[in-house]
């Protein structure tokens, strides 16, 4: 049973890797002399996405547990007001905007995770509710767009780590590739995710809670506490992640971030993570995330088509990969009958 | 074995989704790639003449990160840049839209950057957060121009000009006007009791414009009743000056910081028994408005509101210019205005004075409207 869930799973991930790369290499033959070959075009994938990595894995722990989070948007946009009235208008340190960053997110995740799994509310309705209450705080907090300019702060957010590799521009400059630290902060948490989905305890259980809850309450799990813990983590991950996201745009306001959680989920789910829980990894939703951005980048590069085109790219994506999740599903639930017979 | 077969099987018809995908937009592509083939030849013409300092023939790229279509406003000011940086004019123009999304503007002028333009134009969402990617458009050696919204960075030298409308300068204006037409007809300034229906507080526009009110009402000796924000909204606009009617009854004047307050407002003045328009001696109200946009013009023709201050969209026209004298070696002016407009219900006042420069009172006929862009 185990084994096939991980296979099947393998299956959608390299799917997804494949379609990557697919797209990425076209576009490199397609536009190679607008620069979509150059290696910065790649690095820029996770320079502009940081943050939505590391929310999309922690979407990607409650989505394996069957459940979903749909206020780190809010939450975001939240983060990174504060963390600017914080550092502007109370003069704060930028290491005392981060501690808080993290501490808001936990808070979210630890409250909403108290509700979802020891109150048993649905964690649509709860999410909604914090996804109001966040956007709503926001506003609070201040009306006013916040710019950062937080000398720190500045420093973490424009400190450049140049890489081995560059380019020639057609000015004859050299210009080398670089990334900044958000990028090493994104993917070591990924790994460090990745690592723990894998070979923890209780990496296990969230897949045995998501494929099947009352399974595990008789194999012996405590279902409730963990799911409590994937919340929680969820929320300290979307405290990481809207930081990550602040240093990308340096400033706070109401409006940012508005249908982050959408672009979140939509990548967990083409990188393999079932709605339905039980599925998934954060991998894939890095493969999500790189995906997203290639289309973006794919119709900018392009320079006519308007850029709604990325939505409706995404949505035929999405159909897509959920008409093949089921595919590969009833596959499987057949093959299951076929052996009770 | 059998589930290799299904894998084999998704994979093959996944690769060919992806391929009819692109089939699909190949008819865009293609041109792209025929557009290209010009471009390259260009080039390649500017190159072998390239000791010849007669660069008229090589093609500029222009990347524009344009905020949203959010607004009539806001689609003109695209159209401007479209039309002024076109193919026919040597012109290779990529046009982002952002959505309304500070981030999207940030990806797409990574995005800029690698396909290394000419120039960056950018109508920014936010006035703040540019420095990180206007950074790396400077290290890349490419000079960006910023229209519209003004950008907050903490290094002045990370845009080259900036291009947009002197919201002071059209308050002046309406105040002008207003002093030039009481006096034409004879009536007492002490006697004007005005009320300001301010913009979103802090946006530069509310800023400009309240300024040029203000500083009118303390030269001229006016009685201003109120200022209180509309939220540049219809609806807010309308809800204030219900407000305002209640708390006094003298209003004569009624000074809207843009088109939609003013909507709201000459609708709060009905409904109350007012009659709008410009003979205050006789008990009517008097709208003064913003922005000139057809809806708002057609309400000065229909005598609604009685002077209308335009806050011109176009903006390409200006742009080009900045690029043409870039190109050509030039230093430019850091800060560009656009020429704006005036529109009068009737010619009373024929033209208005501001530091010594003449401004032209137009008198808005359906004419007027009707070249209008937007």
């Amino acid at each position: 049973m185990k084994s096939k869930k991980l296979s099947r799973s393998g299956l959608l991930l390299a799917i997804t890797i494949v379609l990557f790369l697919l797209m990425y290499v076209s576009g490199m033959l397609i536009f190679s002399d607008k620069g979509f070959a150059k290696p910065q075009m790649f690095l820029n994938l996770f320079i502009s996405n940081a943050g939505l990595i590391v929310i999309g894995c922690g979407l990607t722990l409650v989505m394996i547990t069957g459940g979903i989070d749909i206020s780190v948007g809010s939450v975001t946009a939240l983060i990174c007001t504060v963390s600017a009235f914080m550092m502007e208008n109370m003069g704060l340190s930028a290491v005392s905007a981060l501690i808080a960053s993290l501490f808001i997110g936990l808070l979210f995740g630890v409250v909403q995770g108290y509700l979802v799994s020891y109150l048993e509310i649905q964690p649509f309705i709860i999410t909604l509710a914090g996804m109001f209450f966040a956007r709503g705080m926001t506003a609070v907090v201040s009306t006013e767009m916040i710019s950062i300019k937080n000398e720190l702060f500045l420093k973490w957010a424009k400190t450049k780590i140049i890489l081995p590799f560059g380019y020639t521009n057609k000015k004859g400059v050299y210009i080398e590739a670089y990334i900044y630290p958000t990028v090493v902060i994104a993917l070591l948490t990924l790994v460090l995710i990745a690592l723990m989905l894998k070979y923890t305890r209780f990496g296990r259980a969230l897949y045995a809670i998501g494929g099947n809850a009352q399974s595990a309450v008789m194999m012996g799990l405590n279902v409730r506490r963990d799911k409590f813990k994937a919340y929680a983590l969820d929320g300290f991950l979307t405290g990481l992640g809207g930081f990550l996201f602040c240093l990308n745009s340096c400033a706070g306001f109401v409006e940012q971030a508005k249908g982050l959680e959408m672009d979140a989920i939509s990548a967990a789910v083409i990188g393999g993570t079932l709605l339905t829980g039980g599925v998934g990894g954060v991998v894939g939703t890095l493969f999500g995330v790189l995906i997203k951005g290639t289309i973006a980048s794919l119709i900018t590069t392009q320079g006519t088509l308007s850029s709604w085109w990325v939505r409706i790219a995404l949505s035929a994506l999405l159909c897509f990969f959920i008409v093949l999740q089921a595919v590969i599903g009833s596959v499987g639930s057949k093959k299951n009958r076929a052996k009770l017979v | 074995m059998k589930k290799k077969m299904i894998s084999t099987i998704l994979a093959l018809s996944m690769v060919t989704a992806v391929l009819t995908g692109c089939s699909g937009s190949g008819s865009g592509t293609a041109a792209t790639t025929a557009a290209k083939a010009d471009t390259t030849t260009a080039a390649e013409a500017a190159t072998t003449k390239a000791d010849s300092a007669d660069d008229s023939g090589k093609t500029l790229t222009i990347g524009f990160s344009q905020v949203g279509a959010e607004s009539d406003w806001r689609t003109a000011n695209t159209e401007s840049m479209k039309s002024t940086f076109s193919a026919e004019n040597g012109y290779n123009l990529i046009f982002d839209d952002a959505q309304q999304k500070q981030e999207n503007q940030i990806t797409a002028i990574r995005n800029f950057i690698q396909q290394e333009v000419d120039y960056i134009v950018l109508a920014p969402v936010t006035e703040t957060g540019w420095d990180t990617v206007l950074q790396e458009a400077k290290d890349a050696g490419i000079l960006v121009i910023i229209v519209d919204r003004m950008v907050n960075v903490s290094d002045d030298s990370l845009y080259t000009a900036w291009v947009g409308s002197d919201f002071e300068l059209e308050g002046q204006k309406a105040a002008e006007w207003l002093n030039s037409f009481a006096t034409a007809k004879g009536i007492d300034p002490k006697s004007l009791n005005i009320v300001d229906i301010q913009g979103t507080i802090g946006a530069s526009a509310q800023i400009g414009r309240t300024k040029g009110l203000q500083d009118a009402v303390d030269k001229y000796g006016w009685n201003l009743l109120e200022a209180t924000t509309g939220e540049f909204t219809q609806a807010k606009g309308q809800e204030v000056m219900e407000s305002m009617l209640k708390s006094y009854d003298n209003i004569n004047v009624v000074y809207c910081e843009n088109d939609n307050e003013a909507f709201g407002a000459i609708d709060a003045l009905e409904a109350a028994g007012k009659t709008v328009g410009s003979d205050i001696a006789n008990g009517e109200v008097m709208v003064m408005s913003f922005d000139s946009t057809k809806a708002s013009l057609t309400d000065v023709l229909s005598k609604k509101i009685t002077l209308n201050t335009e806050c011109n969209p176009l903006h390409g026209p200006r742009v080009e210019d900045i690029i043409k004298a870039l190109e050509a070696g030039q230093t430019v002016d850091k800060k560009k205005y656009v020429d704006e407009s005036i529109f009068a219900v009737d010619d009373t006042v024929k033209s208005v004075t501001v530091d010594g420069n003449s401004y032209d009172v137009t008198v808005v006929t359906q004419d007027v409207i009707d070249q209008r862009a937007y």
